[in-house]
């Protein structure tokens, strides 16, 4: 059996695809690109796919993660194309490789996020976030399904910037040229629990600085992996698959000896 | 003119909506053409919430004939939930597509498919929200076209206010042909305005346009005669049967939606029409005679649909897919196609017989036997000759013997409540028959935990149907009736635990069926509801029977109320509303059929007995078509090996 790690994405409009949508249109995807998939026993059989910390709901994302098994050998960069191919514009498969290692869960430490606020100055934002790192701990509530609760914003958030709005634009929204203002922050969470998302930093921003964002802010998603606490950088999840010995190399290397 | 999308302002307003993907469009299959390259632009909609519309095949097959041609662009909308509704009032954003969020108020046509009466409220919404005015006759050249087409079109006076057009049946070859009438009167320049586009559909004879129809009442109320206001016009309309399904072989290309619907799977049509002659069932009258996909044809839509989409389960849809002349071969060879790719199948099917249980195994070969479902439809044996359900009860028990016996565990059995002549001793009769079915489960199965559930529609009479002319059972008696019924099975103390019961209180039949027969004066009752805020009802948790009575009250002065058109028996003579629309019946074969009923008098099925002259072949030169073809789906060479 073949286990294949993938990164993709969730853009522009299909943010809006939450992640039970996702995978239903992902498993078409693998049906309509006939994928040699490996089923789960039992009376009613499933592809075997794992997720990993999927982004919520209206989130882009840039770095999404998952991991099947095949029942039949492939070329990962091939099965990349043809089910990039398969699924609509905006989930697009952008790496491919294959397991080598266990615990892919386990290296998505930390996220790095981008929130672009249409219709607040930078210089506002940044003053906001600048009060929000000031605080030892931020406590904001969100609703659940077990009722209101609350938690601490702070301790998550290993760093927080405000950037100049020149970078380019990821989502359509942002591409409007109507001279609005649009601060952009940048925003490092460690995922720990209870999760911190993006949209409660943001209310913490508003309990603590006043922020307020007149238009919905539009969150994405740049990175997740093992973060590194000295450095502060969140690094490629895949990477140790790609550098460590394939099983076929393996095999290769122990036959010749 | 270049149209621009709402997406930008539509995107502020998703964050705060329920289940914003429904509304981004996206579908795998989906279509967007550029605007300025089409000569005539289509927005299609089903009046009901994206997760029910989306899946429609009607207007999926439109979406796809129109798209195909090169001159043409089509577009879908959906109704958006009221929070979505207050978000577009209070922001300016209008009724959109989801293909490219397009606004509807600039297509050329704007058609919408009514499967029931109950989206009369919803088409009233998406006119307001696009901009478009709710009168017909406040329209001007800037406003699309409104067509209805789909089941309730057959009888459109209730929204004649609403409505430019209605189209009744079959709508593949007549989207185009209208298509070619709009795009003739753009290249000529508009001549004579939206008045003159009007007439040259109304004059196709395929069209029907309200406003070149008067509609005179006699004194009491009843409709005197309905005269065309002009000349050119006929005095029927008729309906659109295609003929050879082969030929028609859509959707090509099902869209395959990212949101959650309530079919996931692929629909492949077998049949088109039912003459098993079920008196209260307007779908099988309306879309005679039946016309059968091929085997062949079956197969070859199966196979390429499911590489186009993924979906796991494939539909076989008709109003009764036992019946197609080689479903055995049919479910055979698609269950051996299939079998290692884990495609589930499925096919709607109620028949009393043992037959239909043996395709439920087929189906069903290695996948769980929960239920079955098995439609008797009257509780009698006298009730079923009046409706022309042919089974005895001695079908039913020796039915559900093999079902229980092949594994089954539940069992389903529909019936209606209200039919004509129907008395409490026929409907306590459902009683009586499901104890013999849990009686008879337990014999065969050697178990006790089998189960039975009896589950009751109201009956609404309908237009185009032998029973257009039944009084229609109060919500009262019904809601009586049912409550003896209830207590009849519950009481039992052998049996009553192992049967279930389900049933809906009479009110929302009532509103139905004053909207299905209804004529011209209902138009200002929807007005009334929809200006009070009724939307969606055809939702339970939507639907508001004190909010129609409230605006029955504008019937006030017509000297016609509620139960006039609802519970009141109309007579031979007696001008109908849709007399003037021509399903093919003969309206005296109805009224036959009708006494016939009323007799008990049972009539066979065309397709097996020599033709009973109903009306609809020599009149639409129609004819039935059926196979046998002898033909067996051969099994799939895979290639990716
Ligand atoms: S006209 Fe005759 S053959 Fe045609 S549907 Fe009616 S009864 Fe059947």
């Amino acid at each position: 059996m073949q286990r294949i790690r993938l990164r993709y994405t969730k853009r522009g409009r299909l943010r809006f695809t939450s992640h039970r949508d996702f995978q239903r249109a992902f498993e078409r995807a693998l049906r309509r690109s006939a994928v040699p998939m490996a089923y789960s026993a039992g009376f009613t059989p499933h592809p075997k796919v794992s997720y990993a910390n999927a982004a919520p709901t209206g989130t882009a994302s840039e770095a999404e993660y998952l991991e099947i098994a095949l029942a039949e050998h492939r070329d990962p960069e091939e099965l990349r194309a043809a089910l990039d191919a398969s699924l609509p514009d905006g989930l697009d498969i952008t790496e491919a490789v294959e397991a080598r290692t266990s615990g892919l869960a386990e290296r998505l430490q930390a996220s790095i996020w981008e929130l672009r606020l249409p219709g607040v100055a930078a210089a506002d934002a940044a003053d906001a976030v600048e009060v929000f790192l000031g605080r030892e701990s931020v406590e904001v509530e969100r609703r659940t399904k077990n009722g209101v609760r609350s938690f601490d914003t702070r301790a998550a958030v290993a760093s927080f910037t405000a950037e100049s709005p020149a970078t380019p634009a990821t989502s359509e929204q942002a591409n409007r040229s109507d001279g609005a203002p649009c601060a952009i922050l940048r925003l490092v969470v460690r995922h720990q629990t209870p999760a911190v998302r993006p949209d409660d930093v943001l209310s913490g921003l508003r309990a603590t600085a006043d922020l307020a964002t007149p238009v919905p802010p539009e969150v994405t998603r740049l990175a997740q992996g093992p973060f590194d606490e000295e450095t502060g950088s969140v690094a490629d999840p895949l990477a140790s698959d790609r550098t460590a010995p394939s099983r076929a190399a393996e095999a290769q290397l122990s036959g010749s000896a | 003119m270049t149209v621009e999308s709402v997406f930008p302002r539509l995107e502020a307003l998703l964050p705060h909506v329920q289940k914003p993907i429904q509304y981004v469009g996206g579908e795998l299959n989906s279509t967007v053409k550029e605007w300025d390259a089409a000569d005539v632009r289509w927005a299609l909609m089903y009046p009901d919430a994206y997760e029910v519309g989306l899946p429609n095949q009607g207007v999926m097959i439109l979406y796809e004939v129109l798209n195909e041609r090169e001159d043409v662009l089509a577009e879908r909308t959906y109704s958006v939930w009221p929070d979505l509704e207050e978000l577009m009032r209070k922001h300016d954003v209008p009724q959109f597509t989801v293909d490219a969020h397009r606004p509807v108020k600039a297509f050329d046509v704007f058609g919408v498919s009514f499967s029931t009466e109950l989206g009369y409220t919803n088409l009233l919404t998406a006119l307001d929200l696009a901009g478009i005015p709710l009168e017909a006759a406040d329209r001007t050249e800037d406003d699309p076209v409104v067509i209805a087409g789909g089941h309730a079109a057959f009888n459109p006076e209730p929204i004649a206010d609403f409505v430019d057009c209605a189209v009744l049946g079959d709508g593949e070859q007549a989207v185009l042909q209208i298509t070619d009438v709009v795009k003739a009167w753009k290249a000529e320049g508009r001549p004579g305005g939206r008045d003159e586009l009007l007439f040259r559909l109304a004059r196709t004879g395929g069209v029907y346009v309200p406003r070149f129809y008067d509609v005179h009442y006699l004194a009491d109320g009843r409709i005197e005669r309905v005269v065309p206001n002009r000349s050119g016009v006929p005095w029927r309309v008729t309906k659109h049967t295609v003929m050879d399904l082969d030929e028609w072989p859509y959707p090509k290309q099902p869209l395959v939606p990212l949101a959650e619907t309530v079919h996931e799977r692929m629909s492949v049509e077998i049949f088109r029409g039912c003459t098993r002659g079920c008196r209260f069932c307007q779908a099988g009258m309306i879309t005679r005679p039946v016309r059968e996909r091929s085997i062949t044809g079956i197969g070859d839509m199966v196979e390429k649909g499911l590489k186009a989409t993924g979906f796991e389960e494939v539909g076989l849809l008709s109003l009764s897919s036992a019946d197609h002349t080689e479903i055995g071969d049919i479910a055979k060879g698609l269950a051996d196609r299939y079998e290692e790719e884990k495609i589930g199948l499925s096919l709607p099917s109620t028949r009393v017989d043992a037959f239909n249980v043996d395709l439920a195994n087929e189906l069903t070969r290695n996948g769980r036997r929960s239920g079955l479902t098995f439609a008797p439809e009257g509780g009698s044996e006298r009730l079923r000759k009046v409706i022309n359900k042919m089974v005895s009860e001695e079908d039913l028990i020796r039915t559900v013997a093999t079902a229980y016996g092949n594994g089954w565990r539940q069992v389903k059995l529909y019936f209606m409540c209200g039919l004509p002549t129907e008395t409490d001793e026929d409907v306590l009769q459902i009683a009586e028959m499901a104890k013999k079915v849990i009686a008879k489960g337990r014999e065969v199965s050697g178990r006790n935990d089998i189960r039975c559930t009896v589950s009751i529609g109201g009956f609404v009479p309908k237009p185009h149907t032998p029973f257009q002319w039944a009084p229609q059972l109060s919500s009262a008696d019904t809601d009586a009736r049912l409550a003896k019924l209830r207590d009849a099975i519950r009481s039992d103390k052998r049996y009553g635990r192992a049967i279930g019961f389900r049933y809906h209180d009479g009110k929302p039949g009532i509103v139905e069926g004053l909207l299905s027969r209804g004529d011209r004066r209902i138009g200002r009752v929807i007005k009334a509801v929809y200006e009070d805020g009724g939307r969606f009802d055809g939702w339970r948790e939507h639907f508001s029977y004190d909010r129609w009575m409230r605006a029955a009250g504008a019937l006030a002065g017509t000297g016609v109320d509620v139960d006039w058109y609802t519970t009141r028996e109309r007579g031979y003579e007696e001008v109908l509303p849709w007399d003037h629309l021509d399903s093919g019946l003969d309206k005296d074969w109805m009224w036959e059929d009708w006494q016939d009923a009323l007799d008990e008098v049972e009539l066979d099925d065309c397709r097996w007995t020599p033709c009973f002259d109903c009306g609809v072949c020599p009149s639409q030169s129609t004819e039935i078509q059926i196979g046998p073809t002898g033909k067996k789906l051969l099994p799939l060479t895979v290639v990716n090996k």
